[in-house]
């Protein structure tokens, strides 16, 4: 009965936790819709956020390219199609790993951030402050930080995409011998324009995912600095499982779609 | 006459009982204290009235309006006729001093920068503290800090003005200036004044009237010399600071 117990109560507990965050979503897309948006906020998220993740992103994502045209290049030469490695390379980051990758990187740096900041402004009484003011935090907190990950993300993600391709190139020419003219030509082939904006619409949809999970774990938090680390804590993991599940979903819905 | 008034009110957080038949009229243009020991539900009356709590019964009138019935928007509206300055003064650590003070009159009216300027400067004079305007937070002293959070809650010039703690924990020449500055704003800027202190020299330097809560309700209200003569032991236990008596330690 203990297993039943403990099964209903998890149930539970992440229906209201995926509640909480679609209502907070609800809410702060309500604030957007009336364009009650602090402009000059969201463009300093946009820096503190995006453009600060700049170099963590590139270099996960110059490594990786690396690594998968290194695996590929060496097995096509092997098999005659070196012809093919740039398009592997450029399928695979526009798709899947471009936007995964950043959303990852993203979530582990400005998602911590978000419910760091958030959850040590609840428990210095900060957030109540706010609305004593007579001042919505979603409004003041959410909101800006909200659209700079759903418009950052998605630049990061084509930084990513391009870097990863470079890298690729670069590794497919000096390990395989691939010249780099015949690597930019199957890219050509087989990637297509619409890969890269496909890539970019999952890109946002996982910004809006770290950040509307970073920000009601760091509005939720409770019992002092302990609880902002494992609000932090919470709100990474949280977010990265459900970057995947969201992944999962939307490379069904858009690429199957054609 | 009466500005708002507590009615009846119970307030519980799970199975702890905070305020239970809880009732307290806040009289226009006076400063009430509130008193009572620690954890007895001082800071929740605040917060019922300006609706950052909403009691599990009873009602909450504030100028006419039940607070209890205004949801959403309304009650975030309604908030800034109420300034509310913080135990921990809670100033906002990405703000200078004269931002986290200017930011009520940004976000809520269309006056331009010089004019809030001008606002936030004088506000910060009366509070003695236009030297700090561009500080930090971070670089405040602890009275420093109270005198700001001060200085936000009244800047908008506020009906109604709500003091949590504000001189504990600060030695008694800062406790002596904040409770100078309360009365001083009090003054200078009229208003309805409900403070919440331990300290009971302050509070009988700056009331005009005492409200002590005990076990969730209010067992003794009045001036300040009703108070003092109060032939409530409970009320003598605490003015004295007797270990002996009535209150169980």
């Amino acid at each position: 009965m203990k297993v039943f117990d403990d099964l209903g109560r998890g149930t539970t507990g992440f229906l209201e936790y995926a509640g909480g965050v679609a209502a907070l979503g609800g809410e702060a897309g309500s604030y957007i819709g009336r364009f009650s948006i602090r402009y000059r906020e969201v463009f300093s998220q946009m820096a503190l956020l995006g453009v600060q993740s700049t170099i963590i992103v590139l270099l996960t994502s110059l490594f990786t390219g690396m690594v998968v045209s290194f695996e590929s290049a060496q097995q096509a030469v092997n098999f005659g199609v070196s012809n093919l490695v740039g398009g592997a390379v450029a399928y695979t980051e526009s798709r899947e790993l471009g936007p995964m990758l950043s959303a990852v990187v993203v979530a582990g740096r400005a998602g911590a951030a978000i419910t760091a900041e958030l959850g040590a402004m609840v428990v210095t009484e900060q957030v109540e402050a706010l609305e004593a003011l007579g001042l919505s935090p979603i409004r003041m907190l959410v909101v800006p930080r909200l659209l700079a990950l759903v418009v950052m993300l998605p630049v990061l993600t084509i930084i990513a995409d391009v870097v990863g391709i470079v890298g690729g190139a670069s590794l497919a020419h000096t390990m395989a011998g691939i010249p780099y003219d015949t690597f930019v030509e199957s890219v050509r082939q087989m990637s297509h324009y619409s890969d890269f904006v496909k890539g970019m619409v999952k890109a946002a949809v996982f910004g809006a995912i770290i950040t509307l999970v970073a920000c009601y774990q760091g509005l939720n938090t409770r019992g002092g600095a302990a609880g902002v680390g494992r609000a932090t804590t919470g709100a990474v993991v949280n977010a990265i499982i459900m970057i995947f599940v969201a992944n999962f979903v939307l490379s069904i819905v858009l690429f199957n779609a054609g | 006459m009466s500005f708002a008034r507590i009615e009846d009110a119970a307030v519980r957080f799970g199975e702890k009982v905070v305020l239970e038949n809880c009732s307290l009229e806040i009289k226009e243009r006076a400063i009430t204290c509130l008193i009572g020991l620690s954890g007895a539900g001082k800071s929740t009356i605040l917060r019922l009235l300006n609706g950052l709590r909403r009691p599990d019964e009873g009602r909450v009138i504030v100028k006419g309006i039940d607070l209890t019935t205004l949801r959403g928007r309304d009650l975030i509206e309604f908030r800034r006729k109420i300034g509310f300055a913080f135990q921990f003064a809670a100033l906002f650590d990405s703000l200078s001093v004269s931002d986290n003070v200017a930011l009520p009159l940004r976000e809520h009216t269309k006056m331009s920068n010089a004019e809030i300027d001008k606002i936030v400067t004088a506000t910060l004079e009366l509070v003695e503290l236009e030297t700090a305007k561009d500080r930090m937070p971070a670089e405040l002293s602890g009275g420093m800090l109270k005198r700001a959070g001060f200085a936000r809650a009244v800047v908008n010039n506020p009906e109604l003005v709500l003091y949590d703690e504000p001189t504990t924990g600060l030695d008694p020449i800062i406790t002596h200036v904040l409770t100078d500055t309360i009365v001083r704003l009090r003054k200078e800027l009229g208003g309805t004044v409900v403070v919440v202190s331990h300290d009971l020299e302050s509070i009988f330097a700056m009331a005009d009237y005492i409200a002590m809560l005990f076990e969730g309700a209010i067992i003794e209200y009045g001036t300040v010399e009703e108070v003092r003569k109060s032939p409530n032991p409970i009320v003598q236990q605490f003015l004295t600071g007797s270990e002996v008596g009535p209150i169980p330690l």
